[in-house]
């Protein structure tokens, strides 16, 4: 028997986006339905009543009901086309007449499953948004007895190491007329900007975003002399930037998929800089457990060549195959990558911050060949072009209690700072991405990394409140997480990078404005007395002191 | 601010010349301690450089307890002991202790022949069971045990103390070619004896003052470094123990110390000769948790008396050297200087830079060791 209402039949308020739409404001130009890349929107005709005045000979104002078809814009409600809340269609219309809002009564989560199969996005986790870093303020202020400095004034230091650091105990030291030399071959060790560009693929990327962030990033070094490195994420990059001096600002990934390393083993002969350093990538603070997943929708022409792949979906293992303990993995994946840049180039390591991670670290630390010059953690509000859903919200650990976790657990084994530490996952959540570094770092970390941020600054603009987050489906409504070559045009590239380098000189400003009133001119790796927490149990946890 | 001094001299010279020197440096209310070390003993203790010297103070039941130690420890052989005498006065504003000691041991049998490595780590050895065996029960507090060394430290008014010791009366009882002072003003009134400088620990000697802003970074990394690196009362007491790890421990020479510490700016050590800069390179890596962060002025003492003085790297704090060839001072304020040296030329005065360790010989020679 047919439904007398069909309640299974989706509409509009089954979804997370309603859209507002005002014919009377409307002109009908069709910007909106040509712009939304999702196809959430159509024209259709709509039946209007109207009433006439169709006078007669004995009734000169006489009325009639009459009815006439309007072209009108339409929501599709349809789980293929839904909308996404991305606001193009507001973006494009010259006339307010459109724009998407939030659906508070949204049943979206709950039936959109076609085929029984998992919700997949990209984004962060839209369930866990609070925050740890923002219950701790900076409170140890100096003031009489140790003057604040002057942010103007004085020379700030910076830069924080990565690679792999030797006790002085370990130095290979001769003094000759009380000058010390360092005779004999020591770990590679580069000092630069405590804030990473985090692992952001090309292919996960457009290419014309990733030359954007490293457009900034070689400007920011050039030009401003801010050391700030980025990672390449999976996936390789152009051989001519691997062949340009350039590269020495690139830190290369390598995953479990391998994918793109053919390419630049192939390139090395030519490479006229070594790279900023190599990062192993083992897990990801937004999917722990889960592999790399690139789906067939973004594996355009350009990304085959790069990985060298067929057009499918691009799974990542979500292990390295043949590793399986962390001594192998120091042993073989390091020695080997080691070996490839004939131990010039410092290795680091990545992993999805879990309740294990400081025995790993704690096992790296003890590593007798001091091979492993990173210890990047990634938290579970990190970012990530695709993922299961379940994986985003409800898989992985906070990143700051580990870091403080391994921090304490290096001090305790008089090891604070040889391998350095670096916190990922949710860093510039809120914007304050100096702020979060600067608390990361007080509690330990060396430095931060982060991604999302970079690409909200050259357009994005999903949140963790569910706007948008479609990066896996190539049809990413700014041009940066597609290859689509028309989409892509939607980025220009120079203000992009134009938006990264302002907002990381804002950036450095901040940081040396946080580090003036505790009157510190080098990073307070580890000055937790700095910080104070307004929860008592975050207080308790990180050993900071609660107050309110 | 803390206000600290120190003189080097040729002839030995009585605390009260240190008294003199730290009196017109007070400033504020608190004025919360006092302490002193002297080096090289001339005087009653003359005869006895090469015997170890334990200088404490104890309750009654304190002074038991010490003497079954020791003891038991095999030193058996109290050669000397000086009580100071006290003099006792109305409105005496210290918290004073019960007695205070100075003894001089004869090494036990085992340690009489052995070379000075083992000696100087039974000495620690020896401090630190005795500091933990008072603390437990607070019956008093053990300041240093080292041959040629007399430390006294107390709470309360300086002067006072001063005076209750009677060590504004110049003698030559009491005597030493090196002193080491502070006059403590502190805004922190739950403080103990042993938060108050010159530290000592194993030959070295040293006084700050200002802040250390790197404290809890300093006190973490040092905590598993020495078994001699303990109690952190005092911020302070970080700079005397990166000074022994680098240079008694890893037996770097002294302008290290300042690169350690107080690390040059990159931009400065990357327009150095290659050599230089990996050397300082690897210095700041390896020992950035001993960095300073200011703001504070340094004055040490080595095992070989060489006396010296350096800042943090932005100079936050005052210090001056001045010297009229015999005797050397550095004081926080060139006021003090005044007092003691009047005939000096004042234009010979070294105000030393954020970059520099001024150091002091023992035939009063001044080194100065620029960081570059
Ligand atoms: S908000 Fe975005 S997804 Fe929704 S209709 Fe407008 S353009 Fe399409
Ligand atoms: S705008 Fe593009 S990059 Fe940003 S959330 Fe949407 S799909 Fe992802």
């Amino acid at each position: 028997m047919e439904a007398t209402v069909k309640i299974n039949e989706i509409t509009q308020n089954d979804l997370d986006w309603k859209i507002c739409y005002d014919s009377e404001r409307c002109t009908r130009c069709g910007k909106c339905i040509a712009t939304c890349t999702f196809n959430a929107l159509e024209m259709q005709v709509e039946k209007r009543a109207y009433t006439a005045v169709e006078p007669e000979l004995d009734n000169p104002t006489a009325h009639k009901r009459k009815f006439k078809a309007v072209p009108v814009v339409k929501q599709i409600s349809d789980l293929n086309h839904k909308c996404v809340g991305c606001g193009m269609c507001e973006k494009v219309c010259p006339n307010e007449a459109i724009k998407p809002e939030r659906n508070i009564d949204s049943r979206e989560a709950l039936i959109n499953h076609p085929g029984g199969s998992p919700i997949k996005r990209g984004g962060r986790t839209n369930l866990s948004t609070e925050r740890t870093l923002d219950k701790i303020k900076v409170g140890r202020i100096s003031q009489m007895t140790d003057p604040s400095l002057d942010a103007q004034r004085h020379t700030f230091d910076l830069k924080t190491p990565f690679g792999r650091i030797l006790g002085p105990e370990e130095l290979p030291t001769k003094f000759i007329d009380d000058e010390m030399k360092i005779e004999g071959p020591t770990p590679p060790v580069r000092w630069i900007y405590p804030i990473i560009i985090g692992d952001m693929s090309i292919g996960a990327l457009s290419t014309r975003a990733w030359e954007a962030i490293c457009i900034a990033t070689a400007y920011l070094n050039e030009k401003h002399g801010i050391q700030i490195r980025m990672c390449s994420g999976e996936g390789g990059m152009p051989i001519k930037l691997l062949k340009s001096k350039y590269l020495k600002y690139m830190i290369l990934q390598i995953a479990s998929g391998h994918f793109g390393w053919n390419r630049i083993i192939k390139a090395m002969p030519e490479m006229v800089e070594d790279p900023a350093g190599i990062l192993i990538k083992i897990g990801q603070g937004a999917k722990p457990g889960d592999g790399g997943l690139l789906m067939a929708a973004k594996v355009a022409k350009h990304i085959q060549e790069i990985r060298g792949v067929p057009k499918s979906d691009l799974l990542s293992p979500p292990n390295h195959q043949g590793l399986y303990s962390i001594e192998e993995s120091v042993q073989k994946m390091f020695l080997s990558m080691n070996a490839a840049f004939q131990f010039r180039v410092p290795v680091a390591i990545k992993v999805a911050a879990s309740s294990s991670s400081v025995s790993v670290y704690n096992n790296l630390l003890r590593d007798p060949y001091h091979i492993v010059g990173g210890f990047f953690m990634d938290g579970i509000q990190g970012g990530t072009g695709a993922a299961h859903q379940v994986s985003l919200d409800h898989t992985g650990h906070p990143v700051i209690s580990k870091v403080r976790d391994a921090y304490l657990a290096a001090t305790a084994q008089g090891k604070q700072g040889r391998i350095p530490l670096f916190a990922g996952g949710g860093m510039g959540m809120t914007y304050d991405l100096a702020a979060d570094a600067f608390k990361a770092i007080c509690l330990g970390a060396n430095g931060i990394f982060a991604g999302k941020i970079f690409i909200q600054l050259l357009g994005c603009i999903g949140n963790d409140n569910g706007r948008c987050n479609q990066c896996n489906t190539g049809l990413c409504p700014t041009g940066i997480c597609t290859q689509d070559y028309r989409l892509v045009q939607r980025l220009d590239i120079d203000k992009g990078a134009e938006a990264i380098v302002n907002y990381m000189l804002n950036v450095d400003t901040e940081l040396k404005k946080m580090m003036a009133p505790i009157g510190n001119s080098s990073l307070p790796v580890g000055r937790s007395d700095a910080l104070v927490s307004v929860d008592k149990d975050i207080a308790s946890k990180l050993q900071i002191p609660f107050v309110c | 601010m803390c206000r600290i001094g120190a003189i080097k001299s040729l002839n030995p010279i009585h605390p009260s010349m240190a008294l003199t020197l730290m009196l017109s440096q007070q400033k504020g209310h608190d004025n919360s301690g006092f302490a002193i070390v002297m080096k090289d003993l001339y005087g009653i203790f003359e005869p006895y450089k090469d015997k170890p010297l334990l200088s404490y103070s104890c309750t009654e039941k304190g002074k038991t307890i010490i003497e079954e130690f020791m003891m038991e420890k095999g030193f058996s052989k109290k050669i000397f002991r000086w009580e100071p005498p006290v003099k006792p006065f109305k409105g005496m504003d210290f918290a004073k202790m019960p007695f205070y000691g100075f003894d001089v041991f004869n090494y036990p049998d085992n340690l009489m022949n052995a070379p000075w490595e083992t000696k100087e780590d039974a000495l620690l050895d020896t401090r630190l069971e005795l500091r933990k065996l008072l603390e437990e029960t607070g019956d008093g507090f053990v300041f240093s045990f080292w041959p040629d060394v007399l430390t006294l430290k107390e709470i309360g008014n300086p002067n006072h103390i001063g005076e209750y010791f009677d060590l504004w009366t110049k003698r030559d009882d009491i005597l030493s070619k090196n002193i080491v002072i502070q006059y403590r003003q502190n805004t922190n009134y739950e403080i103990v004896r042993y938060a108050a400088h010159p530290f000592f620990l194993q030959g070295y000697t040293l006084c700050a003052n200002g802040e250390n802003t790197f404290y809890v970074k300093n006190k973490e990394c040092q905590k598993s470094l020495h078994k001699g690196y303990i109690g952190f009362e005092s911020d302070s007491q970080c700079f005397l123990y990166t000074l022994h790890y680098i240079h008694h421990e890893l037996k770097w020479p002294l302008p290290y110390y300042k690169h350690v510490i107080t690390p040059l700016p990159f931009e400065d050590i990357d327009k150095m000769e290659a050599e230089k800069q990996k050397s300082l390179y690897k210095i700041r890596e390896s020992l950035a948790h001993l960095e300073i962060n200011g703001p504070n002025t340094i004055i040490g003492l080595l095992p070989d008396n060489l006396m010296f003085t350096c800042c943090d790297s932005k100079k936050l704090r005052p210090v001056v050297v001045a010297s009229d060839g015999v005797t050397t001072v550095i004081t926080s304020e060139v006021c003090g200087v005044n007092d003691v040296l009047p005939n000096r030329d004042p234009e010979k005065d070294i105000y030393p830079n954020e970059r520099e360790i001024v150091a002091i010989t023992n035939d009063m020679e001044i080194k100065r060791w620029k960081q570059q």
